[in-house]
């Protein structure tokens, strides 16, 4: 799967796709393939501050749980509510019906210092050189 | 042994098969202890008696037992299967991770015992197929008559060509099927391996990894090393008192036992079921109404045959009754649990025809 250009990413695996102040969140698909089935999501409600770095959330497979760490500080404007009856959106959808929060950003300068497409598509062949080797 | 082949579809495609179909796991793992007599027969079975707490006499030739080894305490060194191999001649298979402390146990504990005892961990591959299926696909690989083989029971025969080769009707999943003894060298493993996909691919056999044989274990309360069992908890807290037969004479762990009974239980394996949402995982913290700590979850995960989250928890007796409330504290939230009927899941056996 392709990640998309306008994204930013995070050495976590999430990604953020920010416009005009706001931000779409979730993970990427090098994450959910790492997880595999997702079957249950725990998010923030509206209101709730997120610090970038810090854990907000959590995603569980049926094999593990995964902390989700916000890539960006802001506060969620909304959780998605898709996710809760249908968790496996995140593995069959995860750049797009996956998206976890929408967050109004704090500092948009943050962006700058994640990942764009390439940088990050070089650091999970790096990743997977690591693994296979 | 991976987590999970995402070349099957993954941990949930993996145990849908071996339940609905059929899989294959690569469990070679798995240790081999032989205990043979070597002069005065009776002395293999005198030492086995002496180190499992199961009655190993009451096995006929080509029968198989669930059984443990246990300390002095009363508690686990390890879960076994015991398969009497020939008059006085037993095969214990053992875990992977507690291999090397058995054998060690095995060899101080039986040096009283006219016996021999080998080590045979390398000598065998272990591939267990599981499912509904499995007897389907193994029949087109031997000429061993598997309808004939009871659940606990095994044979000797063909498989792939190799000659006296053990087929066991014995697995950790729940599910009808077999394990089979292969010699180890990696041409022969490959080949068996590929033989047996081969055989049931029109049945969609996978191949299933660790994550797959937790769940189907879990959803039918079979104990793991170091969660259900270990060398803290012993056989009345486990739930096993069917396995462990006080009345046979003295083997290890006996005393110990008599005067836990005596004492009564503290504690007791529980299954439960999740009420609130959340996954209760090995290690979370069980509480009462009022937030105290009384126990721990030591296995827990989605059920992928129920659909519901599914946890197994050592707690006081009090709580073990079905439908007692037991919460689990899931990342500082007390979350509402309730004791079930064990095992969660349970095969519909075949009506037997007339």
């Amino acid at each position: 799967m392709a990640y998309p250009k306008q994204f930013r990413y995070t050495k976590e695996h999430e990604w953020v796709d920010a416009k005009d102040g706001n931000a779409r969140i979730g993970i990427t698909d090098y994450a959910q393939h790492e997880l595999g089935d997702v079957v249950f999501v725990e998010l923030p409600p509206a209101g709730k501050q997120l610090a970038s770095g810090k854990t907000f959330g959590s995603v569980e497979s049926v094999k593990a749980v995964s902390d989700i760490y916000a890539p960006v500080s802001g506060e969620v404007i909304e959780a998605n509510a898709a996710l809760q009856n249908k968790p496996e959106l995140i593995n069959t959808d995860p750049h797009g019906e996956g998206w976890l929060v929408k967050a109004k950003l704090a500092n948009p300068a943050e962006l700058n210092s994640l990942m764009d497409a390439a940088a990050y598509d070089a650091y999970i062949a790096e990743k997977q050189k690591e693994a296979s080797a | 042994m991976p987590v999970e082949y995402p070349s099957s579809g993954g941990l949930m495609a993996e145990h849908k098969a071996v339940r609905g179909g059929v899989g294959l796991f690569d469990v070679s793992h798995m240790g081999d202890i032989r205990i043979h007599s070597a002069k005065k027969p009776g002395g293999a079975l005198e030492a086995v008696q002496y180190i499992t707490m199961n009655d190993a006499s009451r096995l006929a030739v080509g029968q198989a037992q669930y059984s443990a080894m246990l300390y002095p305490e009363g508690t686990f060194v390890d879960d076994v299967i015991v398969h009497r191999l020939g008059e006085d001649d037993y095969l214990l298979v053992i875990n992977a991770g507690t291999r090397e402390k058995d054998v060690n146990w095995v060899r101080e504990n039986t040096r009283n015992f006219d016996c021999r005892v080998e080590d045979l961990s390398d000598a065998y591959t272990q591939l267990a197929i599981q499912g509904p299926r499995a007897v389907d696909v193994l029949g087109k690989l031997t000429d061993a008559p598997l309808d004939s083989i009871k659940s606990y029971w095994f044979t000797h025969g063909t498989v792939c060509g190799l000659p006296n080769t053990l087929i066991a009707r014995t697995g950790y999943t729940g599910e009808d099927g077999f394990e089979i003894y292969i010699p180890s060298n990696v041409n022969t493993s490959e080949q068996v391996w590929n033989a047996v996909i081969k055989a049931g691919e029109e049945l969609g056999i996978v191949p299933c990894g660790l994550g797959a044989r937790n769940t189907l274990r879990l959803e039918c309360k079979m104990a793991l090393y170091e969660h259900e069992i270990s060398d803290k908890i012993n056989v009345w807290e486990a739930g096993l008192d069917r396995y462990c037969k006080m009345e046979k004479g003295e083997f290890i762990g006996r005393g110990a036992l008599e005067k836990a009974r005596a004492a009564g239980l503290k504690r007791t394996l529980v299954g439960l079921e999740m009420v609130d949402r959340g996954i209760a995982r090995d290690g979370y913290r069980c509480l009462n109404e009022q937030g105290e700590e009384i126990g721990v979850v030591t296995s827990g995960s989605p059920s992928p045959t129920l659909c519901k989250n599914i946890a197994l928890a050592y707690v006081p007796p009090a709580f073990s009754a079905i439908g007692s409330s037991v919460y689990v504290e899931i990342r500082s939230q007390k979350c509402r649990a309730q004791a079930v009927a064990t095992p969660f899941y349970k095969r519909q056996r075949k009506a037997i025809a007339g």
